[in-house]
This record gives structure tokens, C-alpha cells and sequence, in this order.
């Protein structure tokens, strides 16, 4: 059916004949044919708690993990952005600077966090940390937790696309060691903004994403109903990214989710931190950027000379 | 998997169709021999029509000057992704319709007899979207312009991430980034002319990292497209948003040059930036001859600018 579909569109368009309808037609049976109901529900449950309401955010991480944690606010040119939080944390002995994403629990707070989605300020707030961080010699640990970049006039015209390129460049740039955890959704640009890390983690429930599966199914299956299917397509969850290389670790929840023992999963990110840290700790920061540089080159999929790399 | 080879030779890089068509700002109706000629800017109005990525390369370039970086890059298909369609036959399609063989080309050449390393992005293939072939290609022509100290322009027009090479294609801007990292560690320009559109991860990465941001005019630039602020806000947007000249008031871009002149002043531009980029690589104060291998555009301006700084040595 498949080879009919593709043999039916290489025709070419001659006036009077309507093809239109009879590959429609195909493509939908095709679709109901490949689709496995199980998979994408089990897909879109990790979807599901990944966005979960009770989910530890940033700042629960950091009061579980960090006894001794200092804000600091604003980005020194426009304004502080609620969506982002970020400081000094006390961390065995010695200080890391902790920069996140941050969603409100309740309703007002929903509000002033802007449900976790920054607008240039928060990314102009993260580089300003981050410098802070590299000219004393601090780890920079990052928790990635937000639909995407907030899409609004004031913040493109504020300079969006370049706040978020600014802050990649900005983790592209650090000599310090930086360790990136994707804690629940990880939307697009707005996400990848503070993942451009040595070490990019993610925990078991969270996903990672170029596009929320709703707007993907709204654009290329011109149908936002489909967003279970296009959430299994597009590979978000944890497994599907450390098959495909795109992080270096997944952490385990504990039973039933990081939403059931806020504590159990604040020890469980504290271990990986430490392991990651004392890893990275052993390079050589030159060669540790080097490495970081290397392994964002690897990134991709593509045929040379018909042959398929990775 | 067997690549269907498709004659692609009987296309051309651009998207228009033989015959006349109407500027769609001031409905002059225009021949396609007249567009060429000016560029594809209504000689009427001023507007700037899309241009393929060939055709950019055949506007700016030196005739007989292009040499391709990479063009032998084609995309695979790690997703095994289909939406009403599988993504293989996308590609095939944009191929055939393109002439190319993806949304980036990528080159040496020489404008106006001055070596440049040139990127060119082409919206009708996939939209200009960026997925892993576009940043490798990007990242080759970045190693080029370290290699030789060719200033690199990027020309670039795209929709942003190509979905359905999902999160590889994220990753790109990542990967692109880290490319200009180390494009900053050696004192070569790097310029962009951002055309309409240019939005999304393209937007958010090496497109505003640049030395000096270019936009073409009337040019859509932004990261979240009208569309998607639109169904947010549930508003209509005015017409001039994201603009480049709405762009240029708002600090976020340094210039809007019309494609007539486009030509002109890069070359205009890359001459004032290598005249540092020479002091750079051989302090005035080091009386020495420059070294073997240097040439072209970059030892005459080291020559112009010891010339500048110790007017004697003219004479000898
Ligand atoms: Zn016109």
C-alpha cells in the first residue's frame, strides 16, 4: 500500500484526473493500519506525567537538595523573570550555581511564573549567572522544566531568538563543569536554552522535544486530535532520546513517579549531580570543552556518499 | 535504504513558474526575465521576492568562483518518521521540486575578488528547515573559514527545526552554536543576511550570533511565528510584526540592506572587518615581512593598514 501511495504521487498532474481523494484515502488507512493504541497511550501516560501538576519543580529541588541556596534576580537591563530562578546553592561542602526553569503551583503563582515559559529577560538572567559562575570557578547544574520560549509580541520584540542563541553561546563558552537535568517537559528552544551542557540528563518521566506534540500533530497531521500519535513519533521520552544519543543519562523515578516522593527523587537527582560533578571535575577544563564542543558536533544523522552516519 | 535518483537537473533552484506574475504588494504585473534581472525585487514597489538558494549564489557570487563544501551530505531518516507521509518521500519530493539536495548549500568563493566561505539557506526545501544535514554543513563551512581565514556569510531563510528529524533536529542549534564558538576563537567575520523568513531554531541560533546581523527588507524575523503568538494571545497581530524594519528599531538587527545593494556593501562590510582581522593576526609593531600563504584580500589590507600606520615605508 505503501509503494501504491508513492507510486501515485510520482504521477504526474494531469488536468481532468483528481488523485487527491484516492491519497488521501491510502495515506488515512495507512495511518489506522501502522497504529499501535497501546504504544501511543503508553507514550502519552510519560506525556502526561511529565506534565503532571505535583510534580517537583526547580525550586522543590533545590530547598530538598540545598540547605544553604541565595536567589539571584534580574538580568541587570530589563527585568527579573519569575519563569527562570537561579542562585547559589551550598552543595557538599563548596557552592554550585543553580539556574532553572520555574512553573507556579497554584493558580496566582501559575500566573506570575507564566507557566514556566521565559521570555528574554530569564535567558538574559541565565547568562548573567552563568558568567558569574565561570569567573569564580562554580559548577553551573541547570534544570530544565517549560512548554517552550513564552510566544508573545513584547518578548520578540525584546529580542527572544536572540536571548535564547546568546545563551547557548553562553554554555558553549563556560569553563566551568555544567551538568543539564531535564526534570519534566523540555519544549523546544525555549528548553535547549539551558541544555547545552557536558553532561545533559533526564529523569525517567520527563520528555524532551522539538515541538510539543500538539502543535506537531496540528502541523503535520493537520489534525491537533492526533497528538498521542505524534507524540510516539517524534521520540520525547527518555528511552527514545538515550537510544538516539541525544542525552547522556536517564535517572530513575521513584515507584509511580517523581510526583509521589518529592524526597526519594531529590536524592536520586543529588547522587547524579555528584557523580557527574566528580566526572567532570577530573578534566582538564580545556579538553572538557573540547569534549562538550565534540559531542554537540555528533549530534545528527545523515548520509554521505550513501553511506548513513552517526 | 536505495535513494530513488530523480532527474534533477530539469528544475531549477528557484520557486517561480515561467510566464508573468503580479507583485502581491503592488499587484505589478512582472515578467520573470524582469525579476531576474532585478534580482527578484519589484522594480515598482521595492518588494524583495523569495530568491532559491542558486539563484543567491548566482547573484552575489563571481562567476566561475563557487567551489561547494559538502555537497555530497543527504538526509537520513533516524526517526523512521511518518506523518501522512514518510519523511524520505518529503525529501524526495523537495529534492525534485529544489533541484537541491537540501535546505543549505555551502562553498568557497570570491565576491567582488574577496574570499568568502558562503552558506545559503533556500525556504522552498522543507521550508529552510534546519535538521542534521544543515548543521553539519554548517559546522564544514565554519571549519573552512577557520582553516583559511575566509570570513563566513550566512544567507540565511528558514522555518526553523525540521520536526520530523525530532530531537536531532533541536540539537542542530546546539551544535550550530558550538560551531560559531569556535568560529570566535580566530579573528575571521561572520556576517548574516537574514531574508524573509527566517524564524524558529534558526532564528534562535547561529542567525543572531553573527558579527554583524544584515536583514533583508520586509523580511519576517522572529522566533515564535504571528500564527502561534496569534492563537496565544488571541489577537490579531498588525502587519509590520516581526518585520525587519519593526527588527531594526528594536535593536536586534544592525542594518537593512535592499538585495540591490547587497553585493556591494558585504563586501564593503567583510573589507572594514579584515582590516582589524589583519592587526590581529600581525601586530603593527612586529616588523616582520607576512609570513608564506597569506594572500588575497586579507595581506592587502595588512598592507594598507602598515602603510596607514607608518607612512615611510611607503616610500621604500
Ligand atoms: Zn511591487
Amino acid at each position: 500500500m505503501r509503494k501504491r501511495l508513492t507510486e501515485l504521487r510520482r504521477l504526474p498532474t494531469l488536468p481532468g484526473v483528481h488523485l487527491k481523494d484516492e491519497i488521501a484515502k491510502i495515506s488515512h488507512r495507512l495511518i489506522e493500519l501502522n497504529r499501535n493504541r497501546q504504544l501511543d497511550r503508553a507514550v502519552w501516560d510519560k506525556v502526561e506525567l511529565a506534565r503532571h501538576p505535583k510534580r517537583p519543580y526547580t525550586l522543590d529541588y533545590i530547598h530538598l537538595m540545598f540547605p544553604g541556596f541565595i536567589e539571584l534576580r534580574g538580568d541587570r537591563c530589563f527585568g527579573d523573570d519569575p519563569a527562570i530562578v537561579g542562585g547559589l546553592a551550598a552543595y557538599m561542602g563548596r557552592t554550585i550555581m543553580v539556574i532553572g526553569h520555574q512553573k507556579g503551583r497554584d493558580l496566582g503563582a501559575r500566573t506570575r511564573r507564566n507557566f514556566g515559559m521565559p521570555r528574554p529577560e530569564g535567558y538574559r538572567k541565565a547568562q548573567r549567572l552563568m558568567n558569574l559562575a565561570d569567573k569564580f570557578g562554580i559548577p553551573v547544574f541547570t534544570m530544565i522544566d517549560t512548554p517552550g520560549a513564552y510566544p508573545g509580541v513584547a518578548a520578540e520584540e525584546r529580542g527572544q531568538a536572540g536571548a535564547i542563541s546568546r545563551s547557548l553561546l553562553c554554555m558553549a563558552r563556560l569553563n566551568v563543569p555544567t551538568v543539564a537535568l531535564v526534570i519534566g517537559e523540555g519544549g523546544s528552544g525555549g528548553a535547549l536554552a539551558l541544555a547545552l551542557a557536558d553532561r545533559v540528563l533526564m529523569l525517567e518521566n520527563s520528555i524532551y522535544s522539538v515541538i510539543s506534540p500538539e502543535s506537531c500533530a496540528a502541523i503535520l497531521w493537520k489534525d491537533a486530535g492526533e497528538a498521542h500519535l505524534a507524540a510516539q513519533t517524534l521520540k520525547l521520552t527518555s528511552s527514545n532520546l538515550i537510544e538516539l544519543g541525544a542525552v547522556d543519562g536517564v535517572l530513575p523515578e521513584p515507584r509511580g513517579g517523581a510526583h509521589r516522593d518529592h524526597e526519594a527523587a531529590a536524592e536520586i537527582v543529588k547522587d547524579a549531580l555528584e557523580d557527574s560533578l566528580r566526572e567532570l571535575e577530573a578534566i582538564h577544563p580545556r579538553v572538557r570543552r573540547q569534549e562538550r564542543f565534540q559531542k554537540f558536533r555528533r549530534m545528527g544523522v545523515w548520509k554521505e556518499n550513501g553511506m548513513t552516519l552517526f | 535504504m536505495a535513494r530513488v535518483s530523480v532527474d534533477i537537473s530539469r528544475r531549477g533552484g528557484d520557486s517561480t513558474f515561467g510566464g508573468a506574475q503580479s507583485c502581491p504588494a503592488c499587484k505589478q504585473l512582472l515578467s520573470s526575465e524582469q525579476l531576474e534581472a532585478n534580482l527578484r525585487v519589484c522594480p515598482e514597489c521595492g518588494n524583495h521576492f523569495r530568491v532559491g538558494a542558486r539563484e543567491r549564489v548566482a547573484q552575489l557570487v563571481d562567476s566561475g568562483t563557487w567551489g561547494e563544501i559538502a555537497g555530497n551530505l543527504r538526509s537520513a531518516d533516524p526517526l523512521e518518521f511518518f506523518d501522512l507521509r514518510p519523511y524520505p518521500e518529503r525529501i524526495e519530493e523537495a529534492e525534485y521540486e529544489t533541484g537541491l539536495a537540501e535546505a543549505m548549500i555551502t562553498g568557497t568563493c570570491r565576491i567582488h575578488k574577496m574570499d568568502v566561505v558562503l552558506a545559503v539557506m533556500d525556504f522552498s526545501f522543507l521550508g529552510g528547515s534546519m535538521g542534521s544535514v544543515v548543521g553539519e554543513k554548517f559546522w564544514r563551512a565554519v571549519e573552512t573559514a577557520i582553516d583559511t581565514h575566509f570570513p563566513l556569510v550566512a544567507i540565511c531563510a528558514s522555518g526553523g527545526a525540521r520536526m520530523q528529524e525530532g530531537i536531532l533536529s533541536l540539537l542542530q542549534m546546539a551544535k550550530t552554536t558550538c560551531a560559531v564558538e569556535l568560529l570566535g576563537g580566530v579573528p575571521v567575520p561572520f556576517v548574516t543576511v537574514l531574508t524573509h523568513p527566517t524564524t524558529g531554531g534558526v532564528m534562535a541560533s547561529f542567525a543572531t550570533l553573527a558579527d554583524v546581523i544584515i536583514a533583508e527588507p520586509g523580511a519576517l524575523l522572529c522566533f515564535s511565528g504571528p500564527r502561534v503568538i496569534e492563537q496565544t494571545i488571541k489577537e490579531k497581530l498588525p502587519d509590520d510584526f516581526g518585520r525587519a524594519e519593526s527588527n531594526l528599531d528594536h535593536g536586534q538587527v544592525d542594518m537593512i540592506i535592499s538585495r540591490l545593494e547587497l553585493k556591494d556593501r558585504l563586501v564593503q562590510i567583510l573589507g572594514m572587518l579584515e582590516g582589524g582581522v589583519a592587526c590581529a593576526l600581525e601586530p603593527l609593531w612586529e616588523e616582520e615581512e607576512s609570513r608564506p600563504g597569506r594572500r588575497g584580500t586579507l595581506a592587502q589590507a595588512l598592507d594598507r593598514i602598515k602603510a596607514f600606520a607608518n607612512p615611510s615605508r611607503r616610500s621604500s
